[in-house]
């Protein structure tokens, strides 16, 4: 099947969704290359990358459309007309055969664009500017526009002019809804790919930049910028966007969470410096950088607060900055706090969150209160999974075993205290889980291990055919 | 040479010697651990703004990680402490469990923890987090030899420490020591519970710890008890004393040496 052809095959009566054996009865000498979907969308969705230097609004319109609210940017580009022809140029000069047009509501642009490319409806021209056109224009979907040719409404301005009752009785509320922002009343909002940041800054360069002083000292000065604009409204950034275009049109973003808003130009820099520093595929210029964009795309109202007389807001001030930085470098989720979990699983007990979210939640956590002159009941270092060791034989069915093998090294167990029986939360439906019994152990060396044995004698493990089994052993930390 | 060129190599001197001698350690104090004999030794206790190395062999890893939270735990005085560990170790040993450090007296909250997927990674942010002076202690925990931790790279840890005032602790497990500008250097091993009833208390962290270097002092092997109530080491309660204090200056190894089966 025809998935997508070229002018020229369109004009010798080929058509989208033909089968391919009858268009090579019509055309032998027919070039034909395999559908890439994929491919296809990724390319789709990089031209939207590059096409987010008109405007921080773009909108997919899958197969290959593309919606640009370019509501108060026309004029950065020198109007709506030039903005139109760099863009259509540019793309060419790429090899993409582009038609593009603006209008009042976005369906009313994209049906102009399949039948009359380059065109420029003001507002309140929409109806008339598309009722020529036939009713295949408005992307209504096969069914509904081969119902409308039988009707015998072959243009627009046909279906405009017959009543909306008749029009949704016949066609449903969705055409309807449609045909209504094609003539301009009303209009569908577009779906964005990104949400539109708060705070937005851009450098363009007439000649491009490739050199990494050029692009540091470009970021440094849009830091100015962007903290003087949010400095104006008290805000700080908590997410941070820099966007580099490049002139061959791919666009990399890179982007910088802080765990606290920053109201200083120097920290930004100091992060952006750090995570460029760290990228595991470095920034490449190519031929050079042609905008620098620095957006913050989540802000948050910064509450100014006296921080002279009170060194331990300072302190804390400094950790978060501190964690901002290691967090740029090597990931968020690799920085992390330590939150108590209400439960008696050891495993589970300890919640690990990322720093620069739950920094201030970590500092005034409730932690379980310790025994007094007790020993620590619990481990130092815990195993994510129980490591399985293997008991010869213990002398009592519930007692602890007299020695172990753990790692291929025979210990002899010295002193023991237990066990300590947790069982399972049966209200969780996380599948049978089976009582661990927990021993403290001591070996000949003075080397101290938590084991357990997994499950009760004769009441919880079986084997194969349902006779009593022996529970298995496993060591989960290590005391110190 | 006219009198400015002068000030100007003298003032380059003092630096020099600043860098070389390590004296700044004094101008932030000693922290005392608790042990009598290992706090004389070390002139009053563990420098603070020194890097300090604790070596051990891969299965006295836990042994080795509660003596280093014990020293983090005394140095920082409630300062945030950051972990930096290599995803690594945590494989091999376990990793640092939060409920595990409440049980040792020590405060969970103040830990930050961070996951260096490689060394190098791990020492650029522990030299980042040196530098930082809202910190207390760091400790960097790496598993195995690396090449990685030169001279060079103990250097940068040593100067960002001088300069911030932040202790940082080196707990090299499974690893064997390499020339360093650590202030003191450990091996430290897991010691028995003290002989007693079946029935009696036990489990209390014991230390036999090594002190192979000591910029500032004699070396000696003791044994060590972490104190979790008073959040500090101790003689161990239970092995006998010495009849005659040993003198401080010079730790009589016979008697420090000394082990008792359990």
């Amino acid at each position: 099947m025809i998935h997508a052809l070229d002018e020229a095959a369109g004009h010798l009566g080929l058509y989208i969704g033909q089968p391919l054996a009858n268009a090579r009865a019509m055309c032998p000498d027919l070039k034909v290359f395999d559908a890439d979907v994929v491919a296809d969308a990724k390319t789709l969705s990089d031209i939207a990358d590059w096409c987010d230097r008109f405007t921080p609004l773009v909108a997919l319109d899958p197969p290959h459309g593309l919606f640009l609210d370019i509501t108060g940017c026309a004029h950065l580009f020198g109007g709506e007309a030039a903005l139109l022809q760099t863009l259509v140029r540019a793309l060419g000069r790429q090899g993409f055969a582009v038609s593009a047009a603006i209008a009042g509501t976005s369906i009313c642009a994209r049906t102009l664009t399949r039948q009359a490319s380059g065109t420029i409806v003001a507002d309140g021209g929409e109806a008339e500017a598309i009722d020529r056109f036939p009713v295949s224009a408005l992307g209504a979907g096969e069914a509904i526009t081969t119902g409308l040719r039988r009707a015998g409404l072959k243009s627009i301005g046909d279906v405009a002019s017959r009543a909306p009752g008749e029009i949704t009785a016949r066609f449903g509320a969705r055409f309807s809804t449609l045909l209504a922002h094609a003539l301009g009343q009303g209009d569908a909002p577009i779906s964005p790919r990104k949400p539109l940041p708060d705070y937005i800054v851009e450098k363009r360069f007439a000649e491009p930049i490739a050199t990494d002083t050029m692009i540091a000292m470009t970021l440094s000065r849009l830091a100015d910028t962007l903290i003087a604009s949010m400095e104006k409204q008290g805000k700080g950034a908590r997410r941070l966007e820099a966007a580099f275009f490049r002139t061959d049109g791919v666009v990399r973003a890179i982007v910088v969470e802080t765990g606290r808003p920053v109201t200083r130009s120097a920290v930004i820099d100091r992060l952006f410096r750090e995570r460029l520093d760290a990228l595991a595929d470095p920034l490449d210029p190519g031929f050079g950088f042609d905008m620098v964009r620095l957006s913050a795309s989540r802000t948050e109202i910064v509450v100014q607060e006296q921080r002279d007389l009170d060194a331990h807001a300072h302190d804390n001030d400094e950790l978060a900055a501190l964690i901002d930085r290691i967090a740029a470098r090597i990931g968020g989720k690799r920085v992390i706090v330590h939150l108590p979990e209400d439960t008696h699983i050891p495993e589970q007990a300890v919640l690990a969150a990322p720093a620069q979210h739950h920094l201030a939640a970590a500092m005034q956590a409730e932690w379980p209160v310790r025994t007094e002159s007790e020993p620590p009941l619990r481990p130092l270092r815990l195993f994510e999974k129980p490591e399985p060791i293997k008991v010869p034989f213990a002398t009592v069915p519930d007692g602890p075993p007299h020695q172990f093998t753990w790692r291929r090294a025979l210990h002899a167990v010295v002193r023991v205290e237990g066990p300590e029986r947790i069982a399972m939360e049966w209200w969780r439906q996380d599948g049978k889980q089976l009582t661990r019994d927990y021993f403290r152990i001591e070996d000949a060396e003075g080397l101290r291990f938590w084991i357990f044995r997994d499950g009760l004698y004769e009441g919880e493990v079986f084997d194969g055919d349902g006779s009593p089994a022996s529970p298995g052993w496993y060591v989960h930390g290590l005391f110190a | 040479m006219s009198g400015a060129r002068q000030s100007a190599l003298a003032t380059l001197r003092g630096q020099i010697e600043r860098i070389e001698t390590a004296e700044v350690v004094h101008e932030h104090g000693r922290v005392a651990l608790g042990h009598g004999e290992i706090d004389s030794v070390l002139k009053g206790g563990l420098a603070r703004a020194a890097i300090h190395e604790v070596f051990c062999e891969g299965r006295q890893a836990a042994a080795a990680t509660g003596f280093v939270m014990g020293l983090a735990g005394r140095v920082s005085a409630r300062r945030p402490l950051l972990w930096v560990r290599q995803d690594f170790s945590e494989v091999e040993t376990g990793a640092l469990s939060m409920s595990g450090l409440a049980e040792l007296g020590l405060d969970p909250r103040r830990v930050v923890t961070v996951r260096a997927a490689d060394v190098e990674s791990a020492l650029r942010t522990s030299a980042d987090a040196l530098a930082c002076d809202a910190l207390g202690a760091v400790v960097l925990e790496l598993w195995g030899e690396t090449r990685q931790f030169d001279l060079v790279a103990s250097r940068k840890l040593t100067l960002a420490a001088q300069g911030s005032g932040v202790t940082g602790l080196m707990l090299r497990m499974a690893a064997q020591p390499l020339p360093s500008t650590a202030e003191t250097r450990w091996m430290l091993r897991a010691a028995h519970s003290p002989p007693g009833a079946a029935w009696s208390a036990w489990g209390a962290p014991r230390f036999d710890a090594e002190l192979l270097r000591n910029r500032h002092g004699q070396c000696g092997r003791w044994i060590m008890e972490w104190n979790c109530d008073e959040c500090q080491f101790s003689e161990p309660s239970t092995y006998p004393q010495p009849v005659a204090a040993a003198p401080a200056h010079r730790p009589d190894p016979a008697i420090s040496w000394q082990r008792r089966a359990g």
